[in-house]
C-alpha cells in the first residue's frame, strides 16, 4: 500500500486545493493519519473509493474525540536593555533572558476515519476532520453519501460529541432520547447529581457521594433557616 | 384459618383431603405464573437457559412465555435498563393484569451494576415499579433464577386473601398505575418514584 506520504500526493494531484496534512503518530504503531478541510472532505472522500489504486471501499470505524481549549506555556527569549554595573561602572547592557509565556489554544471536537479496501485487502487509511471550535462552529460534511456504514457511527458522534454532519440523511440522536440536550462524552459534561444512595462508595464515587450529602445538608440548613425566620 | 398439620396427614390417611380456600387459591396461582417475554440484555440469554431442557423452568409452571404484559402474571427485568428503555420498561408493567410480579435479575437491574456510574443507566428499576424478588449476579445462573422463582412461589403461597398483605388484585385501594417518567433534558424525570422507593439507610 502506499505510504501516508504517497497518499497525500496522489490526492493533491487529483483535488486542486485539497490542503490535506499529516498528523504524525509518534507512537510505535506510527499510524500517521490525513487531516482533510471541511471544504474538500466529500471530494477527497469520494477520491479516496473511486481511485483505482487506492479503493478504500471500507469504512471501518468512526469516532470523535474531544479537545479542550489547552494552556500552552512556553519559554520565549526575549532581549532587552538593563542597566548593571560592569567593572564598577554603571551601563546600558543588553540582555538575552527565557521568559515564560502562556497561549491558549482554543479548544475543538475532532472526527476520526478509518479506511480499508476489501477488494485490495490493504489499510487501514486514517482521516480526521476538525471543528472550527467546540460551541457553534461543530458542523463538518457527512461521509454517509461516500460510505453508506458512516450513517450510525455519525447519528452517534452528534449525539455524544455534538458535532452536526451537514449531508447526513437522517440525523437524529441514536442513543439518547431526543430531548436529551447534552453531549455525554464531552469532557466538560456535567452527569445528573443522583448519589443519594451509593452503598459502596470508593474513590471518585464517595467524592461524589459525600459532595451530594454536603449539598443536601446546606438546602436543609438554608430551610431551617427560613423556617427560623 | 389454619388447619392443623398433623390432623391433616391423619385424615389424608383415611382418604380425606383437607385444606383451606386460601391454599387451594395460592396453588392455583403460584402454580402457573406466565412470565413475560422480554429480554434487556445479557442475563435474558441466563433466562432462556433457564426455560429450555436443561434447567427447565416449566417443572414449576412458568413455561408459557408470553409477548403480551396483558396476558403475563410476571415480569422478570433481565439485564440493564436504560434511562431511554425505563420509561418503556414502566409502561409495560402499568398494562400487566393484577396480580402481578417482578424479579429483578442480575447486577444491573438492581442497582445499575457494572454501569451504576454511567449517564445512561437506571441505578436499579425498584426505583420506579415495586419488585418482588431482587437475584445478584452477572449474569445469575439458571438456578439462581430458578431459587428467585421459588422464593417467589413462597412469597404466592405466604398470602392471606383478606387483610394486611393481600394480594394487590384483592385490594381495592392498592395502587394500579405507577407513573411513567419523563425523560427530561438531562435526566429522568422524576429521578425516582417516592411511593415505591426511598433513599435506603446504610449501616456502617
Amino acid at each position: 500500500m502506499k505510504t501516508v506520504e504517497e497518499i497525500k500526493a496522489s490526492i493533491e494531484a487529483a483535488v486542486p486545493g485539497a490542503g490535506v496534512e499529516i498528523v504524525q503518530n509518534p507512537g510505535p504503531a506510527a499510524q500517521h493519519s490525513l487531516l482533510l478541510t471541511a471544504e474538500k472532505a466529500v471530494e477527497v472522500a469520494q477520491f479516496l473509493r473511486d481511485d483505482a489504486e487506492l479503493a478504500l471501499d471500507f469504512l471501518s470505524n468512526v469516532t470523535g474525540v474531544d479537545w479542550l481549549d489547552k494552556e500552552i506555556t512556553e519559554k520565549v527569549k526575549v532581549t532587552r536593555t538593563v542597566a548593571k554595573t560592569v567593572d564598577g561602572v554603571e551601563q546600558q547592557v543588553e540582555e538575552t533572558v527565557e521568559e515564560p509565556r502562556k497561549r491558549v489554544e482554543p479548544g475543538r471536537l475532532e472526527v476520526v476515519y478509518h479506511l480499508y479496501s476489501m477488494s485490495k485487502k490493504h489499510g487501514p487509511v486514517i482521516l480526521r476532520m476538525r471543528t472550527g471550535n467546540r460551541t457553534d462552529r461543530v458542523e463538518l460534511p457527512s461521509m454517509t453519501p461516500i460510505w453508506r456504514a458512516a450513517e450510525f457511527q455519525e447519528r452517534e458522534i452528534f449525539d455524544l460529541f455534538g458535532v452536526v454532519f451537514d449531508g447526513h440523511p437522517d440525523l437524529r440522536r441514536i442513543l439518547m432520547w431526543d430531548e436529551f440536550k447534552d453531549h455525554p462524552m464531552r469532557r466538560d459534561y456535567v452527569e445528573p447529581d443522583d448519589y443519594d444512595y451509593e452503598p459502596t462508595p470508593h474513590d471518585e464515587v464517595l467524592a461524589k457521594a459525600k459532595a451530594h450529602q454536603e449539598k443536601l445538608a446546606g438546602t436543609a440548613q438554608a430551610a431551617e433557616g427560613d423556617a427560623a425566620r | 384459618m389454619a388447619v392443623d398439620e398433623q390432623l391433616k396427614i391423619e385424615m389424608g390417611k383415611q382418604g380425606v383431603f383437607v385444606t383451606t380456600l386460601q391454599e387451594l387459591y395460592n396453588w392455583g396461582r403460584r402454580s402457573s405464573i406466565w412470565p413475560m417475554q422480554f429480554g434487556l440484555a445479557c442475563c435474558a440469554i441466563e433466562m432462556i437457559a433457564t426455560t429450555m431442557a436443561r434447567y427447565d423452568l416449566a417443572r414449576f409452571g412458568a413455561e408459557v412465555f408470553r409477548p403480551s404484559p396483558r396476558q403475563a402474571d410476571m415480569m422478570i427485568i433481565s439485564g440493564t435498563v436504560t434511562k431511554k428503555m425505563a420509561p418503556q420498561v414502566v409502561r409495560l408493567y402499568n398494562q400487566m393484569a393484577e396480580p402481578r410480579y417482578v424479579i429483578a435479575m442480575g447486577a444491573c437491574a438492581i442497582s445499575g451494576g457494572p454501569f451504576k456510574q454511567g449517564y445512561n443507566v437506571l441505578k436499579g428499576i425498584d426505583r420506579y415499579i415495586p419488585v418482588d424478588v431482587h437475584i445478584p449476579g452477572c449474569p445469575p445462573r439458571p438456578e439462581a433464577l430458578l431459587e428467585a422463582f421459588m422464593a417467589l412461589q413462597k412469597k404466592i403461597d405466604a398470602q392471606p386473601l383478606t387483610g394486611e398483605g393481600r394480594p394487590r388484585h384483592l385490594d381495592a385501594e392498592a395502587p394500579g398505575e405507577f407513573p411513567v417518567p419523563e425523560q427530561g433534558a438531562h435526566d429522568l424525570e422524576p429521578a425516582a418514584n417516592k411511593s415505591v422507593w426511598t433513599v435506603p439507610v446504610v449501616i456502617r
